[in-house]
């Protein structure tokens, strides 16, 4: 039943980046882009199902890569059950993407391995910015760093994290690179001045 | 109570680096001692931050090939490979058995160069200043082939997305035999130097444990995970690029202390050699490009693509949009996590143990910070 009703949600989900394209031209030639994913059958996503039932949007796989996007507030506790009971033993990595256009703007996507099941997974929260997602640290160590680099280049701040601090950039470095309004030479000039006695910018 | 001395006020706070030789970069650690003893080590980096994943989203596909080359500056082809298996995954197609064979060949090479540049630093380091002198001798050979190969020898941008831009050239095979043959044999030469040595047994044996449960906490891979004793690695794990065919051991270690990080790490080198003997005997005939357009324009999706590189597990996660450019690029670099394990290893450590630590990471700030 759930299989059933997804090809209908999933849409509505990924329209947003789709609708920032210029709507007009596009009768010609191509269907609107989106990710051509294919549902994941299995075990694990219909547990995942069983288990956090509407706070699973999604199971799906693309090119032979299995993800589940979730609510905000579930992912740590499915990191904490694919963990636990699922042998998803090593977080490998947790990154963010930024869409300005979309309300929730920010995907967080934590990379997962089984090393049991030779598996890889993502799991995948939408999350609106100033939202301050739960921290993985308490499930995985290595989610420190990771989330203090999200923190550094997107500005998601982790409630709960032991030592939110920028990570790459100075601590009093303003401004948050990796988002889509920062362009490649924007900097925080002022801080430059300041420290490095050079003009800022280029 | 029984961490506690008569001394306790006077906790002291030792910097090390940024400007430290064996903090191999720009690595900058902040000490907390009880006099010899490490409570803790905070580790600032950024010092080599240059926004490599900003600058993946504003080139296109293959414009950001070379950027990739100056992360891990000791192993750019790993690097390269990893990126461009990335990208052939987004688009869906698959180097041809020639490129493949190419690849796996001057990937080993690099392992071999890459765990070289270790051990002499790392010896270095702990006093023994004779073997950085032999491995830059032997590295020399490796790079000649690079350099013959392609033109640059450290940032050596070999592959293209889709196979190789440069047909082999002629006596590449010889030249290759050749380097395993010299390298070998000199391998031992370094055990020689090194494993009976009772000053690098004293200085590595039970310094820096990390054991395999820790490994998998804080995401530690590559030789560091094996010297704990998880056999695993990447290569047969998950092989791409035509890996499965070739035979070859995962060294583990047991204790996953420095030495035995060391032991693996020297028997890699041993392995690798396998592979690229086995490799170079039969590169297939054919092309070296598969069939992918000029302008690569991957469809809307993203991957996630990790080789294991020779510091641990590399991933590149790439979102496309569907355009000319990523919409977004994540490198995950094994240093960086691997790095992350410091605090927790140093820990009751000497604060000459921290050098020790530090060289058994083996890490590159280039990739710390990107």
């Amino acid at each position: 039943m759930p299989e059933e009703d997804k090809p209908e949600v999933k849409p509505a989900q990924t329209d947003p980046p789709a609708a920032a394209k210029p709507p007009a031209p596009r009768p010609a030639a191509k269907p609107p882009a989106v990710m051509a994913v294919s549902p994941w059958e299995g075990d694990l996503p219909a547990l995942l199902r069983q288990r956090f039932s509407d706070q699973v949007s999604e199971c799906s796989t693309y090119l032979g890569q299995n993800f589940v996007v979730a609510a905000p507030e579930a992912a740590i506790p499915i990191l904490e059950f694919l963990r636990f009971e699922a042998d998803f033993d090593y977080l490998v990595d947790i990154t963010a993407v930024d869409y300005p256009q979309r309300p929730e703007r920010f995907d967080l996507v934590y990379v997962l391995y089984s090393f049991a099941r030779n598996e890889r997974m993502r799991v995948k929260t939408k999350i609106a910015d100033g939202y301050k997602p739960a921290t993985a640290t308490k499930v995985h160590l290595a989610a420190n760093w990771l989330e203090r680099e999200v923190f550094d280049m997107f500005g998601i701040e982790f409630a709960g994290h032991p030592d939110m601090r920028r990570i790459l950039l100075p601590e009093d470095w303003e401004g948050y690179p990796l988002r889509k309004d920062k362009g490649i030479l924007d900097c925080d000039n002022k801080w430059i001045e300041e420290h490095l006695g050079i003009e800022g910018g280029q | 109570m029984p961490d506690q001395t008569f001394l306790d006020s006077t906790e002291l706070v030792l910097n090390m680096g940024p400007q430290h030789p064996s903090t191999h970069g720009v690595l900058r650690v902040v000490l907390k001692l009880d006099g010899e003893k490490v409570l803790g080590a905070d580790c600032v980096i950024g010092y080599l931050h240059r926004g490599v994943e900003k600058i993946g989203e504003n080139r296109t596909y293959q414009q950001f090939a070379p950027y990739v080359d100056r992360m891990d500056y000791c192993a750019a082809v790993s690097n390269g490979l990893g990126y461009c298996l990335a990208v052939e995954k987004l688009l869906n197609v698959e180097a041809p058995p020639r490129a493949q064979a190419v690849r796996v060949v001057l990937t080993e090479l690099n392992r071999i160069a890459s765990h070289l540049i270790w051990l002499g630093t790392h010896a270095l380091d702990i006093g023994a200043i004779t073997p950085l002198f032999y491995v830059m001798r032997e590295r020399e050979e490796i790079l000649n082939i690079f350099e013959k190969y392609c033109g640059a020898r450290l940032t050596t941008h070999a592959f293209r997305i889709g196979g190789l831009q440069y047909e082999t050239y002629d006596g590449l095979e010889e030249d290759v035999k050749a380097a395993c043959e010299h390298v070998l044999p000199k391998i031992d030469e370094y055990e020689r130097l090194l494993t009976g040595n009772r000053i690098w047994i004293g200085r590595l044996t039970n310094v820096g444990v990390l054991n395999a449960a820790d490994c998998k906490q804080y995401g530690v891979t590559g030789p560091m995970l094996r010297a704990a004793g998880v056999k695993w690695d990447l290569r047969q794990a998950q092989p791409y690029s035509g890996y499965q065919q070739y035979d070859f051991e995962i060294p583990t270690g047991t204790h996953g202390d420095t030495f035995d990080r060391y032991a693996v790490r020297m028997e890699e080198m041993r392995q690798s050699v396998r592979i690229i003997r086995q490799a170079v005997e039969k590169i297939p005939e054919g092309p070296i490009m598969a069939k992918i357009p000029k302008v690569i324009k991957p469809p809307v999706g993203e991957a996630y693509v990790s080789i294991e590189a020779p510091k641990g597990e590399l991933g590149y996660f790439i979102v496309s949009d569907g355009s000319t450019q990523p919409y977004r690029l994540r490198v995950r670099p094994p240093s960086f996590v691997n790095l992350q394990a410091l605090d927790q290893m140093t820990r009751g450590a000497l604060v000459a143990d921290v050098v020790a630590i530090i060289g058994t990471l083996d890490i590159v700030l280039g990739e710390v910070d990107r």
